[in-house]
């Protein structure tokens, strides 16, 4: 039984002499900090959405349509007051109000980010320790995955998002399976490699059963190359659904999301740019602080691709 | 080389095998009857099972997927369910506009980004190449339908230069055509740029510091004929394999920027089919661009024995 525990033990004890503090590494790099940060805000704006001086975002006013940023109008509340509402971005073709639907869209593209990189990290990771350590089984997963990459992403979840009604977990799925082939891919790369590894072969010599083998030895070195690909992911995520509501296939129109919004902009772009405006700069703000989170992250947690700029 | 090309083509058969037979699933496994979908709202039971025979979708799944993958081959796509025309002349109708833009792109893009990155590599560090840096960041961030429309409100709209939107054939004159391809192509080759010139300056850093880049400059070359014949010349082939790889982002860019700009290719196709679950025609699209895909990909493996003669095949 000591034979067992002892080599991963040293291996951990050298991994952590050779890389000290590497979480804390990761606290201090600038891109980590600006991306998280604009994260965290995007993240509280979409949760915090009905205290932000919205309205209901789905809200159609007929009289008060197209108007620009900054127009204003008088609601009732609840208590039946009379208050002064600005419309901060204009409203829509509907009349509903585009500032509140930009904030709820918030909260749909964090969703779906999420979901598909949570998704797609824990179906990839099965698939790839199933192809690394079944041999039979590698070349068969593997050549449906060369066929699934053979595939432009937005076509497929295209593809996948016909067969079924539109509608929020059918774009999640459309969005997943272009993405699990590049997961297997990552996962299983590592396992061949750890494979060769002497602790591993030690372990298996003192007759380690395959899964404790794949769970204690094979998954701890796949957590920190998943994190930096599943940050990716959700990146690339929530682009891909704002490319299918954009192009009127994802989400249905009723539901704020940031591509949806733009959809709805599109036929009047010349004259009310800011339907377009707003939400573009959102859901672009949004990607490209998830993907320098993803940078900074690989930069600090992933030693091998760090060098490689 | 003769061989090697032989054995790579016959290498991608299996990946198309499997691409055809996920796209062959694809319709059967459709939660609707695509009989009633081809038969309309108003037919009968009968009409319906007339059109699923007609269709051979009453036949066991394995003739069916023999019959499709003859026909598939003979270039025989089927009928469209909502344009009514055969989808191979639906498809040809619609490669000009696709074709002459994904071309122009790339062009445009390889000539913006290769130098920019040999520009940054070079000079390493300074605000030039954190600019190129932050763009290619950037680039991937910004939605292709966000640059599209910024483009347009700037160059179309505001300084009204070019035309808003829309496409002109060929065939009717190169200035038109060209005159309506340059905000489309500029907006596609954005990502595209952020991917090459990145790649670019990584692979130009890495052979600057060979010997070869100094007995250069010490035999007296020009810096740009060091930068031209020593350094890029050697860096050429990740630069490549990324422009190959690029054509997937461009497949996917593609059918954004034609709705965005009304170009009737074979994006706007694609969305016009999804739209309407005209499956004959998303299966011949998703097959169609994977092949192009694939192929491209052959093609850019091929070139590698010109720009990097020490590679045999």
């Amino acid at each position: 039984m000591s034979i067992e525990v002892l080599p991963a033990e040293i291996a951990e004890g050298v991994r952590a002499a050779r890389r000290p503090g590497r979480f804390a590494l990761v606290m201090r790099n600038p891109s980590v900090i600006i991306g998280a940060t604009i994260v965290t805000f995007l993240a509280l704006v979409g949760v915090l959405a009905p205290v932000l001086g919205t309205i209901s975002p789905s809200e159609i006013n007929p009289v008060y349509r197209n108007k620009k940023p900054g127009a204003e109008r008088t609601i009732r509340t609840e208590d039946s007051k009379e208050v002064q509402f600005v419309h901060r971005f204009g409203t829509d073709t509907l009349g509903r109000d585009v500032y509140s639907r930009v904030v709820y869209g918030a909260r749909v593209s964090l969703v779906v980010g999420l979901t598909v990189a949570v998704l797609s990290v824990a179906i990839g990771l099965t698939i790839g320790l199933i192809a690394g350590y079944i041999r039979w089984l590698d070349s068969i997963i593997m050549r449906v995955m060369d066929g699934l990459m053979a595939i432009p992403a937005i076509l497929l979840a295209m593809g996948v998002v016909s067969l079924s009604r539109a509608g929020l977990l059918a774009v999640v799925i459309a969005i997943v399976i272009p993405e699990i082939p590049r997961v297997v891919r990552l996962v299983r790369a590592i396992v061949l490699s750890i494979r060769e590894e002497p602790y591993v072969e030690a372990a298996i010599t003192v007759g380690t059963p395959t899964p404790t083998l794949l769970v204690r030895h094979v998954l701890p070195n796949t957590i920190a190359p998943l994190i930096v690909q599943g940050t990716f992911i959700c990146g690339s995520a929530i682009l891909i659904e704002a490319i299918l509501s954009f192009l009127g296939i994802g989400i249905p129109p009723e539901t704020p999301t940031w591509g949806n919004i733009m959809a709805e902009g599109r036929s009047l772009f010349r004259i009310y740019p800011h339907n377009i405006f707003y939400p573009g700069v959102c859901l672009a703000l949004a990607v490209l602080a998830i993907n320098m989170l993803g940078d900074g992250l690989r930069d600090t947690l992933d030693p091998r691709f760090a060098r490689r700029v | 080389m003769f061989a090697y090309v032989l054995r790579r083509l016959v290498a991608t058969i299996p990946v198309m095998a499997i691409v055809a037979i996920m796209v062959f699933l694809m319709l059967r496994l459709t939660p609707s009857d695509p009989a009633a979908i081809i038969a309309g709202d108003n037919a009968n039971a009968e009409q319906v099972a007339e059109i699923r025979k007609r269709l051979g979708l009453d036949q066991p799944i394995l003739t069916q997927f023999v019959i499709w993958t003859s026909k598939t081959l003979q270039g025989d796509l089927g009928e469209s369910f909502f344009f009514k025309k055969q989808v191979t002349d639906l498809i040809l109708d619609r490669l000009e506009p696709t074709v002459s833009l994904a071309f122009f792109t790339t062009v445009l893009a390889v000539l913006i980004a290769v130098p920019l990155g040999v520009l940054a590599a070079y000079r390493q560090g300074s605000w030039l190449d954190r600019i190129v840096m932050g763009f290619s960041v950037l680039g991937f961030s910004v939605p292709v339908f966000v640059i599209g429309y910024a483009l347009i409100y700037v160059f179309a709209i505001e300084l009204n230069w070019l035309p808003v939107q829309g496409y002109q054939r060929l065939s009717l004159g190169v200035a038109g055509w060209l005159q309506r391809l340059i905000l489309p192509s500029l907006t596609l080759s954005v990502v595209l740029i952020a991917l090459i010139a990145r790649i670019t300056r990584t692979s130009v850093l890495e052979v600057m510091n060979e010997d070869y880049i100094r007995t250069a400059r010490a035999k007296g070359q020009t810096e740009g004929r060091v930068l031209r014949r020593h350094a890029l010349a050697n860096a050429a082939v990740p630069i490549v394999t990324v422009i190959g790889l690029g054509v997937a982002a461009l497949i996917g860019g593609v059918v954004v920027t034609e709705s965005v700009y009304t170009i009737p290719g074979l994006g706007r196709l694609t969305v016009d089919a999804v739209l309407a679950r005209d499956y004959p025609t998303i299966q011949a699209v998703i097959l169609l661009f994977s092949l192009a895909y694939v192929l491209i990909n052959l093609l850019v493996d091929m070139t590698y024995t010109f720009f990097d003669p020490r590679i045999r095949y």
